[in-house]
């Protein structure tokens, strides 16, 4: 009986939690007058249609898998780490800054491209380990001070794409002139995929797996995360460890950010972040920070992303429609935790 | 915390919303293939398909395909922005529309430069059309030399030229306003065409004193408001009003000037403005309108659509005058105007009188002309060659306002 209750509990609840957030999208689009079933359909052809269009899935995949791996560590502490967009931003920019300065030397693209990976991750760390800053010097709560560092950030590109780094006599919400191929990362023929992004994300969630489970550094940071008074008191140096895990984070959206640019766009543009950041803070609060459902969970994401943009082509239907399904899920699978939790309490 | 066996139901839930979903209909191809008579074209439209602006008046040029065209159908997908889409490229999105059946892709905005050409080259066997472009041009600085690529942009010169002369026909305070969208070779010229028109209207009708105009120029920074990313154009627009500005010439896509000049216009004080792009934009706000140059891509569409489904398409660069026989055909004319409720009719009159002259030849860009830095564009009597109003590289002294973006 007790067993059958704990399954139910572990089963029953996150069914409901989905079926609940299906049935309120597939409500909002009786309400927009589409069909649910014809649209879920096309959102699924959307993804998974061609070769092309899953490439197009793993192509958002990467980065996002990046910025949520880098999400993990901020979420082990116990830090709510929402200025991960502009530390993709100030990755991307790093980048840029690196391939403008050395797209003409005499350099081998490997070599530049490398140069330019370091130093989008590290500006991206540095974006992140202020806020870190803010928040043990200053006293400002995470949130706020990731907030406000957005929208620095958010001011500098587009300071930087109309201004300084402006196409030829015209600055242009289409971003900086493109880099020459050879400064972009190689991708698979006939898609717009490079399995450098892929790698790159399947080796930050692995590290980062490792890092949380397995390491001292793990150990602390989670000791933080869980009363970082308690881990004061015992003697783990809690500020050191909360501007770790930040900077952290912030090299791997710096990472995400370089994805972006000499993968994606191959150039600066005023979106660069495509929204990942924060794409990725619902992933990871969907799967509770466990590292081993990033993959699958990114994926799923993605796939909607992707998907949702059949939904104005084949339906005309506005795609945000796939955003609002994106938090439908989310709340529903926390709802649905909720509810479990008070009804194990309860038991 | 939960255990993966949970977290699996979950995923397979969700794959079973999506992925299955989609998966179900196997490796068939997205739509069943058109019928034989059917010819698919695609469009992307920068902004929203309803925005009584640019894209619409794209969209509308669509549906008159699908009218005039036996077996036409457009596919299309609009607010193909990295703001409102984000993670998507022009050129993936394209790839979507040619999934559909699309065998002809227009893009629509200048911004969509890169994406074209990526996409054109991708797709040799695809006719693509980039409106407002130069890509295609033999004489200009940026031919592609792609077998398969067509630039078309009506000359809207003319329009903004009339604009510029209904509003200075108007203005009771001498200052003019011109809400831009970004800096670039195509918004300048159009700025600098509605300058000329109403410094024609001022000196030549009005017989008043050139230095007695003011116009003056601020730009948003794209083609529509983007909160946080753009200048908002609702607080340009009421910025104009507020110090003294009486009528607004918009040169963006959406409609803020006309509402704003509702918003202002009084009795004593009225406020007028002009819209862009769209032939209906005056609707929102009649009794403050002065008129509307408007694009009309209708006809151009069909040519293509017809020449792609002849197999007589050829790659071109189009600049589209206006039929001057009649500038309003919508089955004719590339460029119209379309007069306002809120002008006068004796302003009328002159105004239709000006456009016989620009049927006649009259010819605004001839010098002398100076460039905003007070160099010398055309020496007396000399006209400006097509290159030089394209790639037009500042603002003509008379105007104020940003020539190129800020360093």
């Amino acid at each position: 009986m007790i067993r059958a209750r704990s399954l139910w509990l572990r089963t029953g609840g996150p069914v409901i939690g989905v079926g609940v957030a299906v049935l309120a999208a597939a409500g909002l689009l009786l309400l927009a007058g589409a069909s649910p079933l014809e649209a879920f359909r096309q959102m699924g052809l959307g993804a998974f249609g061609s070769v092309n269009r899953l490439a197009d899935v793993l192509v958002v995949w990467g980065p996002l898998v990046l910025v949520t791996a880098g999400l993990l560590v901020t979420f082990a502490a116990g830090l709510w780490n929402i200025g991960i967009e502009g530390q993709i931003v100030m990755g991307a920019i790093g980048v840029t800054g690196v391939l403008r300065l050395l797209q003409d030397a005499p350099l081998p693209p490997w070599l530049v491209l490398s140069i330019a990976l370091a130093a989008g991750m590290t500006a991206g760390a540095a974006w992140a380990v202020l806020a870190g800053l803010l928040k043990t010097i200053g006293g400002v709560n995470e949130i706020f001070g990731g907030l406000g560092l957005n929208f620095i950030a958010s001011a500098l590109i587009l300071w930087l794409i109309f201004g300084p780094w402006k196409r030829p006599g015209i600055g242009s919400m289409s971003g900086t002139e493109p880099f020459p191929e050879s400064l972009g990362l190689p991708t698979l023929a006939g898609t717009r995929l490079s399995l450098w992004s892929l790698a790159l994300g399947l080796a930050a969630v692995g590290a980062i797996a490792l890092l949380l489970s397995r390491s001292a550094l793990g150990l602390r940071l989670r000791a933080v995360g869980l009363n970082a008074r308690a881990a004061f008191l015992l003697g783990v140096p809690t500020w050191r460890n909360l501007l770790v895990a930040f900077g952290l984070c912030g090299a791997l959206a710096g990472l995400a950010g370089f994805v972006q640019v000499t993968a994606v766009y191959h150039r600066l543009i005023p979106s660069i972040s495509s929204g990942y950041g924060f794409l990725g803070l619902l992933v990871a609060l969907i799967i509770r920070y466990r590292a081993v459902w990033v993959v699958p969970v990114a994926a799923f994401f993605a796939a909607i992303t992707i998907g949702g943009i059949q939904l104005p082509i084949a339906l005309q239907l506005d795609s945000s429609l796939s955003g609002v399904l994106q938090g439908l899920l989310v709340l529903g699978v926390l709802f649905s935790d909720g509810l479990r939790h008070r009804a194990a309490a309860r038991s | 915390m939960s255990r993966p066996g949970a977290w699996g139901v979950r995923l397979l839930a969700g794959m079973l919303l999506v992925g299955l979903a989609g998966c179900g209909s196997g490796p068939a191809p997205d739509v069943a293939a058109p019928p034989q008579n059917e010819f698919v074209f695609g469009l992307l439209m920068v902004g929203p398909a309803n925005d009584h602006g640019w894209s619409q008046a794209h969209f509308e040029a669509g549906r008159y395909v699908e009218k005039n065209v036996p077996g036409a159908r457009m596919v299309y997908v609009d607010k193909v922005n990295p703001s409102d889409r984000p993670g998507t490229t022009p050129a993936q999105l394209a790839d979507d529309l040619l999934a559909r059946g699309a065998r002809l892709v227009i893009f629509n905005s200048d911004d969509m430069k890169d994406g074209a050409l990526e996409f054109a080259r991708a797709h040799r066997d695809i006719p693509v059309i980039h409106i407002s472009g130069d890509s295609a041009w033999p004489e200009g600085r940026d031919h592609a030399r792609l077998p398969n690529l067509a630039n078309i942009m009506g000359r809207m010169e003319h329009g903004a030229a009339m604009a510029g002369f209904a509003a200075a026909m108007t203005t009771r305070t001498g200052r003019i306003g011109y809400l831009g969208p970004l800096i670039n070779d195509e918004t300048r010229r159009l700025a600098a065409a509605t300058y000329l028109g109403a410094r024609h209207a001022w000196t030549q009708v009005l017989k008043r004193n050139p230095g007695q105009l003011r116009f003056k120029v601020s730009w948003i920074g794209f083609w529509f408001n983007i909160p946080g990313v753009t200048a908002d154009p609702t607080q340009v627009a009421d910025g104009f009003f507020a110090s003294g500005f009486d009528v607004v010439v918009s040169g963006i896509d959406t409609t803020e000037a006309l509402a704003e000049a509702k918003k202002f216009s009084t009795p004593d004080k009225p406020a007028y403005a002009i819209p862009y792009d769209y032939v209906s934009a005056c609707a929102e706000a009649e009794g403050v309108c002065l008129g509307v140059p408007y694009y009309n891509w209708g006809p151009a569409y069909v040519q293509q659509v017809e020449a792609v489904r002849a197999g007589t398409w050829q790659p071109s660069f189009q600049w589209l005058s206006p039929d001057w026989s009649d500038i309003n055909d919508p089955d004719r004319s590339a460029v119209g105007y379309q007069k306002g409720a809120a002008l006068a009719p004796a302003a009328a009159r002159e105004l239709d009188a000006f456009i016989g002259a620009l049927a006649g030849g009259l010819n605004l860009w001839t010098g002398p002309l100076q460039y905003q830095d007070g160099a010398v564009f055309l020496k007396p009597g000399e006209t400006a060659t097509d290159a030089q109003v394209w790639y037009l590289p500042q603002l003509l002294q008379g105007m104020t306002g940003q020539s190129v973006s800020n360093q």
